[in-house]
Order: C-alpha cells, then structure tokens, then sequence
C-alpha cells in the first residue's frame, strides 16, 4: 500500500517532466534536462542509422567477393557510418546527453549558463542532422570520414560537400556546448563548491569542453578550404595546381586527434562516477585522475603527425610525434590503475552500471595498449590503414566510449526519469554487449596484422574465417544494443519508483527528487563536504 | 623469459590459423619480434589489470546494505610506481620502434630501382632497362630493391605485408621504400590508401626471383629502350636541350652531374638534386629557382605524363654518371 502512496506523491509532484505537455513545451525548453532528453532522442535516432550502415558493412564482407552491394556502394556505407558515429553519436553522447543533464546538478546550479544557447546548440546539431541525411537520401559520400583531399576535392563524384557541411554545421554545436560548459563550470558553482570538492565527471568534462572549444574551429576551416577547393579548385590541395594534398592531412588530424579524447575524456569521468558508487568510497588518488585528464587534453593537441608515419613525412616528425604518442597513453594508465585500487576493500556490488565500468575497465585497457603497437614506427609501417588500427579505435571507441555511456544511461536513469529498469535484464544485456563486442573485433587485430586492409569492399579469401567471426560477433552486438532500448523504454512507463537516491550514492544530484524539479533543487544547495564522501571505517588495527 | 613466451603464443595460436603474414624481407622478422613483444607486454598488463578486478570484486564485494568500508589512504609511492614503470617500458618500445624505423629509412647505396606510377585503380611499375609491368613486379632474391612512386591522380599506398613496407604514393611529389626479398616466391601487394570505387581491387603481385632468373627475366621483357635513352629522346623533343646544353656560357643551369649535389637557391637556402627537386625543377620551376640564373624556364606541368618525367629524370641522371666515371679515373 505505501507503494501505491509513494506512486501517487510523485505523480502528483511537480517536477521538469510534467510541469508543462506539448510538442511546443519541448521544442522550445530551456531546461537544460529537457534538452539532454532532445539530445539523447536524436543521438539514439543517428546510432540507429550508423549501425545499420555498419550491420550492412558486416554482411557484405561475410564474402570475399563481397556478399550484397557494389564496392562503391560499400564506400559509402563505410563512410556515412563514420561520419555519424563519430561528429552525430559519438562527440555529442556523454557531453551534450548525461553532460547536460548533470553539470548544472552536479554543480548545485538551476540551469547551464546560457540556456538559449544551449537550445541552439541542439537545433544546430539537428539542422546538421539533416544534412546527413539529405546526403544519405539523394546518394552518399564515398571519401570515408576523413574527406583526404585530393579524393575529396577533385576526384570524388558523390555528394562531398552536403557530407562536409553537416559536418561543419555540427562542429558549431559541439563549440557552444563547450562554451557553455566552461562558463557553467567557472560561475555557477554552489556555495562551498569549490574546484576540489566537484565530482571527477565535471573535471573531464571541463577538460573536454576546452579541447572542442580549441579544436573544433579547425575542423570548420579545413573543411571550408577543401569545399572551395572543390568547387573554386584555388590550388590549396591540389598539386596540379600548385597545392600540397598532405596539408589536408595536418589540419584535419590537427582537430581529429583530440577529437578522439572529446569521446574518450567525457567516458573517463563517466567511469570515476560509476566505480566511486558501486565500491562506496572515494576515487583513488583523486588528484592524479582530474589532472591527467588535462594532461591528456594537453598532449592531444601534439600527436596528429601519428597518423601520418607513412604519409611521406620526414623521419624526424616521424620520431617526435612517436615519442609525444607514448607519452599521452601514460595518464590513461594511471586512472585505469587508480580506478582498479579504488575497489581495493570497497563495498561493491554488482549492479549493471558497475557491470559497463567494469567492461570498460578491461576493453579499454586493451585499446589502450593496442594504441602502443600504432605509437611505435616501425610496427605502424605494417599497420596502418589495416584492420588493427579499425580494432584498436573501436575498442577505446566502441568498448571504451559506448560502454561508459551505457553505464552512466543506466546509473542516471532512475534521476532522469523517476523510474528503474529491471536490472536483470539489464546485467544481461551488459554482458551480451561484451560478449559481442569481443567477437565482433577481436579477430579484426589478427586481421590485421596478416594485411587485411580497412575500406576494402573486396578482400583476399584467406581472410574470411576471420571476417565470419566477427559478422557473427557484430550480430551479438546488436541484440546486446536492441535489449536496453526495450527495456529502458519499458521502464519509463512499468518501471518501479526509484525515489531521489535508489543506489545510496553522494553527489548534489542524488539529493534531489527523482525526476529533479524544474529549478532542480527546491533550495540552493551549500555544500560542506568533498565529492564522494562515502563512510569509512578506521583501519582495523591488528592486535 | 619472454623469448620463450613470445614463442609459445605464437606456436599455440599458429595451430589454428597464421598470426602474421610470411616473412619475406630482411626487415619483416625484425618487425614480428617487436611485434610479439608487445603482444606479450599487452597480454600481460590485460590480464593483470584483470585479475585484479576480479581478485577485489570478490574479495570485496558487497554483504550486506549498510556495510561501511574500511578506509584506504592514497598511497604516493604507489601512484608514481604505476606512472614511471610504464614510462619506463614506454621509453623502451619507442627506442626499439624507432631505431627499427631510422635503420631502414634509407636505402643502400647499391639498391636496384624500380619507378612505380598507381594511378586509378592500376600499378604501373618500371625497371631501368625500360621493362615495363602492370599489377606485377619481378625482383631478384637477396638484392635491395629501392622503389620511388608517385601517383597519375589521388594519393595511393604501396604495402607489401609479406615484406612489412608501406608508404603513401602521392600525387605531384616522389616517395620511396625499399625492401630486400629474402624468400622466393610471389607475394601479394595492396593499395593502402582509399583511392575511390575499386580501391579494393588494386593489388597485385611481387614476384621474388633467383638472380639469374630475373636477369633472363629483365632481358628479355627489355624494350628498344631504356628509360634514360627514352628520356634522351624527350630531352630533345622537347627543346631542353636548347637551353640545356654544355657550352650555354652560364646562362643556364647545366645539367651534367648535377644530381646528387647540392645547389643554392635563389632564397639562399641549399637543396641537394634528387627526383623529387628535379621533378619540380620540370613541372614548376620558379617554386625554388637557383641563385645565379636570371631567365625563368617555362613550365611542363601537364605536357608532361608521370612515365615520362621519371624517363626524363632517368635521362639526366645518366648526364652526370659518365662525368663521375672520368673524374674516379
């Protein structure tokens, strides 16, 4: 009977999900929880689009003469699936869903520091959208994600420059979101929130938001130079007309490489939260896991050449940014070590968000070191632009960033929506995705050490066994996907109450209702203590 | 220790399918023993960091709802234990991977060539008698074999995976890679480099010879033609030699021995005369003019195909060797 009480107090309650009804009350919210909730409705449309280009991409290789589309067909899948995975899924998901959603609580604030801002950030991330489908609809892009000019600008007959203005349309609604998070960051915090008090999600995610602020506008001029290039030939890329095609190359990784820390950063901060409450204490040396993350966003800015050790660049490049490569995966290591210590004698259970962080935890570890094999010059030579480098990116992308994403969707959910998920299912599906995920690309790294090459719609038959194991694995993977948008879905409506703190975790959004009301605190909060000030008991003395 | 383990893994696993292509090249062991290396040095940190989790996750897991969990302190020492071992190992891979990398940048001095032009979707390779392949490549067993490549359109990628050698081929400018076949037999080539609708289909094959095999190969595959008396040919025809001729009393650079060395540019800068200056030399001549020449040359670019640039590259190449000859006697 309480139940049913408690069931009816919320219903009654006023809170950001039912204070206003319409279409209109959404498209034009300023709440910055209606608009993580526009986002991760539009993020979640664009993975649908991206994964079924990929399950198309899996099907075609099951033989090596290619099993269902013509090689240029398989171009264009391959390369709509990056572009949407990477600038419509992937930079947008932690930051502009769970980031937007938790900053202002997290930080004991009511709002982001510009909320109109922050609604045309997302209206410019949908105006992007539709480019990309509009490019989808009327024939594709076949240049792959990286555009490499003169492909792009001179020779490619697909539709370049629709693909190249979703892009550089979306680009200015990762630059505003960062904006806003850098303000909110600076000026919104609670009294008694200071720097060393926020929980390490805000750290990450601050470091992320200056790497898209910096990085992004250098996206938006390289792929300008390469439209006019394409369409007024000026002779910036083109060597028959006097330009250089690597310069291309310097300018798009330039913004590319950190791009890849604005997808793994915003996980990393996701990963602290979630090992910090399923193990009930502090995150181990916590000062080392909030500086490495702007070690790495500093150092991501001095590694692009990497991708270029066989482009023709000079040896001595070659070597420098080799030498910076192996320096960036050293702060990695050390939050994975300090994540691991922090379950040292904690409390931990084994709740389904703690199932991703772990799942993290070890797939990452292995892109990670993967990572070093492409780092060091000698093994790149012969590995580069193979099937190694596909494995290794989707293990930090793919195992890292989609699983931290999953973990945080889960751990925030009951604040998001009121409501859990049956967490049986839900521990399922998190190892279904594993599973899945291994098998999907584990054998692409031994593919590619045998010389299997990336973007081939053909492939040599030796190497088909393997490419069956890993269509086998890709489809594993998507029933691991397809389970949790069920359920979640489901819950909204049949799940049980989750109350303002169902995992009993700290944190200022855990002190609120669940869903938070429309201010989301009914008072300012005043914050006296350090972030995840779990109980611990004195160390037992022996006697 | 990890010798023996590196041998292990690979023994185990090659039981069920190849863990690397065949090793063909002088450098492809090289590379597979560093690559094992650090398959081992993963395996070892993945399964660590493992256990670990699963050591804690059982050890520590939760009993009951309200259990409060004993207190650790942030240990310094351990956190820099954990940050200068893996630098350390770090350090070690990366002077390992370079040194592999700067030993085979350049290529002996001896190197046989060979002049690869890719265009879409097609290899067209040349040997300096003037043999002419596509899609395919004769090479003798156990003699450097140093390729420069350039590209007719976008940008290709040369890579032999049996000989772990690859190198983006670029249009407008010359790249080069060598190799040294150890092994007899016919290895597959790629196109590394998305280059368009059948960039999956550009491949073909390295042909690995005993040498007198490829010497019977090489004569009787040899054109009328070598590639420098083709570029000879040129060279008149199209009225270089007007200017470029032996007693033009220093108006003009002369051509004969002049590769190889270095010249001043106008800018004051030095540039050494290799095919990739010679080239632009041809196609665009005022991006670097020489100090001491005041009459612009007129540009080639687009008069000119790739094939024969290099012909005409080969030609002025050989302008110097009969100068050299004389001067060592």
């Amino acid at each position: 009977m309480s139940v049913a009480v408690a069931e009816l107090a919320t219903r009654s309650r006023v809170h950001y999900l039912n204070e206003s009804y319409g279409v209109k009350s959404w498209l034009l919210t300023t709440d910055h929880k209606r608009i993580a909730i526009l986002y991760m409705v539009s993020i979640t449309f664009m993975f649908l689009v991206g994964a079924c280009a990929a399950a198309l991409m899996r099907i075609q290789l099951l033989e090596p003469a290619g099993a269902i589309v013509q090689p240029e067909t398989y171009n264009k899948l391959f390369s709509i699936h990056g572009i949407i995975m990477v600038w419509f899924f992937l930079i947008p998901s932690i930051p502009a869903v769970l980031g937007n959603f938790l900053i202002p609580m997290m930080i004991g604030a009511r709002d982001v520091a510009f909320p109109k801002l922050n609604l045309l950030s997302w209206y410019i991330y949908i105006i992007g959208a539709c480019f990309i489908l509009y490019t989808l609809i009327y024939g594709g892009v076949d240049t792959g994600w990286t555009f490499y000019t003169p492909y792009s600008s001179t020779y490619s007959n697909s539709h370049v420059f629709g693909a190249a203005a979703g892009v550089f349309i979306v680009g200015f609604s990762s630059i505003l979101t960062g904006l806003n998070f850098i303000v909110t960051v600076h000026k919104m915090r609670a009294p008694g929130m200071t720097w060393f008090r926020l929980p390490l999600f805000i750290w990450s995610l601050y470091a992320t938001s200056i790497v898209l602020v910096l990085a992004t506008p250098v996206l938006a001029i390289t792929l300008s130079l390469m439209a006019m290039e394409r369409f007024l030939h000026i002779g910036i890329f083109n060597p028959a007309i006097g330009g250089d095609p690597l310069l291309f190359q310097h300018l798009f990784w330039f913004y590319s490489h950190p791009a890849v820390y604005i997808m793994v950063l915003p996980a990393m901060g996701v990963i602290s939260e979630l090992v910090a409450a399923y193990s009930r204490r502090r995150v181990y040396g916590y000062a080392f896991v909030a500086f490495s993350s702007f070690a790495i966003a500093l150092i991501a800015f001095l590694v692009w050449g990497h991708h270029m050790f066989v482009s023709g660049q000079s040896v001595y490049a070659g070597m420098v940014f080799s030498a910076l490569s192996f320096l960036v995966a050293i702060p990695s290591g050390i939050k994975v070590f300090n994540w691991t210590a922090t379950l040292y004698k904690g409390s931990n259970s084994y709740d389904a968000p703690m199932l991703y962080a772990l799942g993290f935890l070890g797939l990452f570890t292995m892109g990670g070191l993967t990572g070093l094999f492409l780092a060091s010059l000698s093994i790149d030579v012969h590995l580069h632009d193979t099937y190694f480098v596909i494995a290794h990116f989707h293990y930090i992308m793919v195992g890292g960033s989609v699983m931290a994403y999953m973990g945080g969707l889960h751990y925030w959910w009951p604040k998001m929506t009121g409501r859990l998920y049956p967490d049986k299912w839900a521990r399922f599906a998190a190892f279904t995705i594993f599973i899945g995920f291994n098998l999907t690309f584990f054998p692409q790294y031994i593919l590619g050490y045998l010389g299997m090459l990336r973007r081939y719609a053909v492939y040599p038959a030796q190497f088909q066994a393997l490419n069956v194991l890993s269509s086998a694995g890709a489809s594993i993977l998507g029933v691991g996907y397809f389970i949790p948008l069920v359920y979640l879905i489901w819950s909204m409506r049949y799940g049980r109450e989750a109350g303002p703190n169902p995992w009993r975790a700290k944190g200022l959004e855990w002190e609120t209702a669940s869903p938070p009301p429309r201010e989301n605190f009914e008072e300012t909060p005043i914050v006296t203590e350090e972030a995840y000030a779990y109980p611990t008991r004195p160390r037992a003395v022996r006697v | 220790m990890i010798q023996v383990f590196n041998f292990g893994i690979a023994t185990a696993a090659s039981l069920f399918f190849p863990l690397h292509p065949p090793a063909a090249s002088t450098i492809a062991p090289q590379v597979d023993y560093l690559y094992y290396f650090l398959t081992a040095f993963t395996l070892f940190f993945t399964f660590l960091i493992f256990a670990f989790i699963f050591y804690f996750m059982v050890k520590y897991r939760r009993r009951s709802e309200d259990e409060v969990p004993e207190e650790v302190k942030v240990s310094i020492p351990l956190e820099l234990t954990w940050t200068l071992i893996p630098t350390a190992i770090c350090a070690l891979i990366f002077f390992w991977g370079s040194s592999l990398f700067f030993r085979n940048a350049r290529p002996p001095a001896n190197s046989m060539e060979v002049f690869v032009v890719g265009k879409q979707w097609m290899w067209q390779l040349q040997h300096a008698n003037g043999a002419r392949e596509i899609n395919e490549l004769h090479v003798p067993l156990n003699v450097p074999v140093k390729l420069t490549m350039t590209s007719e359109d976008v940008i290709h990628d040369f890579f032999v995976p049996a000989f772990r050698v690859k190198e983006d081929v670029l249009p407008g400018r010359y790249t080069s890679i060598w190799f040294q076949a150890t092994k007899l037999g016919s290895f597959m080539f790629e196109c590394a480099q998305m280059c368009g609708a059948f960039h999956s289909s550009m491949h073909g094959e390295v042909i690995v010879m005993k040498p007198d095999d490829f010497a019977h190969w090489l004569a009787t595959n040899a054109p009328s033609q070598t590639m420098s008396s083709a570029g000879g040919q040129l060279f008149s025809q199209l009225g270089c030699a007007s200017c470029h001729q032996e007693d033009s009393s220093g108006k003009y650079p002369q051509l004969a021995g002049i590769y190889g060395h270095q010249v001043t540019l106008r800018n004051g800068a030095r540039a050494t005369v290799d095919e990739g200056f010679l080239r632009s030399a041809i196609v665009n001549p005022n991006s670097e003019p020489v100090a001491g020449y005041s009459v612009s040359m007129p540009s080639f670019q687009g008069q000119i195909n790739e094939v024969q640039l290099l012909d005409l590259i080969a030609y002025i190449k050989t302008l110097g060797a009969a100068r050299k000859e004389a001067a060592i006697q």
